[in-house]
């Protein structure tokens, strides 16, 4: 499968390639399927600042059949790891991620919320020990439906604006 | 594998029942009994925030049988106050003692010491979160004083930051206890516990009146609206005093209904109630004792 039948009808305006709005990448990641309005937490989550050197693309509130509407992230000659996907999860928890070589989707798969997760989103409870100068690592147990995390230290859950408390 | 005590969550009801089960046989010791059940032994007690009851009750269970107690000493003239981490001091601490107990300003400070402790760490409170020893000793009154089956219990005063509530109504949960919580509007249970106790099938009603529930339960079981616990002093100010339990209020209750505390109270309970049938608190305070060897001689593997 190339490139442009992972996701380029989100890309396009139709179904002819000449009129989609970003090009093809040759490697990189596609993240498609965002949430509609996450896709500047997604370039946070991986790091992308306006000084980053690498080549993305970012398309947001793309007509969508499935969800209506959505965003999408191209960067490129970068392959993402998994604990950035797990972090992406959490805000886009439909978003699928196509990896790709030579034009080619060699890898392609939903994101899935890990069961548990450490050192990626900081406690919003401002007395917990995790937000001290201890030797401590923040550690939530995810709950999936709806998403919840809860603090393993404080007992603390965090459910609502969750892209606000990613570290 | 060492036996922290951290939160009521890490108990089953299974553990729960092998401990108040355990501790009436600790009762006669508590009252003097020569033991030497852990002579030899070390209890280290670290105290970041104040305590009389839980320390001293502690300190009692150990020595009683038969082992020494070290203490941090003031947080102001220790390594704490030259800036030293929790974590290191629990390493340190670990090398001379066989038992940590910790009560700490932060929540998760139990578990957190627990992931750095060679030896076993009971968390006698941090910050706003558990006291599973005073949930323990509550549970243990209640099954001495009353019964844990079919239990009808109202929980009265601050809901909202009362530590050892939270760990007190999830552990009745587990005996599937009838729970009232009765509380002001600004003090009434955080939604994330209610939801907690409901996911165990606890049976769970909301009211801001005493008075109309004291004459259908078993227990009552009041607390003090902590000041010490509230941002805003002004906050405090307009709950303070909310519930009095007087001789007048226990007419109306069951013969058999009893009356607990965690104490300290300031008013929360008439001084007139005290010498009533329905009043545990003191007793309460005493059970802290057998309950605590229990778990001591627990952690440091002598049972």
């Amino acid at each position: 499968m190339t490139e442009s039948g992972a996701n380029t009808d989100a890309f396009s305006t139709g179904s002819s390639k000449k009129e989609m709005r970003v090009r093809r990448i040759k490697h990189g990641t596609v993240i498609d399927h965002i949430t509609a309005g996450q896709a500047l937490n997604v370039l946070r989550i991986l790091g992308i600042s306006g000084t980053t050197k690498a080549v993305v693309s970012v398309a947001m509130n793309v007509p969508s059949g499935v969800m209506g509407s959505k965003d999408i992230v191209k960067v490129e000659d970068r392959e993402l790891e998994e604990e950035e996907v797990d972090r992406i999860s959490l805000i886009a928890p439909n978003a699928t991620i196509n990896i790709i070589r030579d034009f080619e989707v060699i890898e392609k798969y939903k994101v899935d919320l890990p069961d548990s997760l450490e050192g990626v989103v900081k406690c919003d409870n401002p007395n917990c020990i995790s937000n001290t100068n201890e030797p401590v690592t923040s550690k939530f147990i995810v709950n999936k439906k709806p998403v919840e995390l809860r603090c393993i230290y404080c007992d603390h859950v965090i459910s609502e604006g969750i892209a606000e408390h990613l570290i | 594998m060492l036996h922290h005590i951290i939160s009521m969550k890490d108990f089953s009801r299974d553990e729960i029942d092998i401990i108040l089960k355990r501790a009436k046989g600790f009762e006669p010791i508590a009252k003097g009994k020569k033991s030497d059940m852990l002579s030899g032994k070390i209890l280290a007690t670290l105290f970041y925030e104040p305590s009389t009851r839980t320390r001293m009750s502690f300190e009692t269970a150990m020595k009683r049988l038969g082992g020494d107690v070290i203490d941090l000493g003031s947080i102001e003239s220790s390594s704490v106050a030259k800036g030293e981490t929790l974590a290191d001091t629990i390493r340190v601490i670990g090398n001379y003692a066989d038992a940590i107990v910790l009560r700490h300003t932060r929540e998760g400070a139990a578990r957190m010491a627990a992931e750095h402790s060679r030896v076993p760490i009971i968390n006698a409170g941090d910050g706003a979160g558990h006291h599973p020893t005073q949930t323990l000793l509550d549970l243990y009154t209640i099954m001495r004083e009353s019964s844990l089956s079919n239990l009808k219990i109202a929980i009265v005063g601050d809901l909202k930051y009362g530590r050892t509530v939270h760990s007190l109504a999830y552990a009745l949960s587990l005996y599937r206890a009838d729970m009232t919580l009765v509380s002001p509007k600004q003090l009434q249970m955080p939604d994330v516990i209610k939801k907690d106790l409901k996911k165990q099938g606890a049976s769970v009603s909301e009211t801001v009146n005493i008075e109309g529930v004291i004459d259908d339960i078993d227990v009552l079981y009041i607390t003090r609206i902590q000041k010490e616990r509230f941002p805003d002093p002004s906050e405090y100010q307009k709950v303070a005093g909310s519930y009095r339990v007087t001789e007048e209020l226990l007419k109306k209750a069951r013969n058999n209904l009893i009356v607990m505390h965690p104490l300290p109270r300031v008013d929360e309970i008439d001084p007139a109630v005290d010498g009533t049938r329905y009043a545990r608190y003191f007793e309460q305070a005493f059970y802290g004792v057998p309950v605590r060897m229990t778990l001591l001689a627990m952690a440091m593997e002598a049972l």
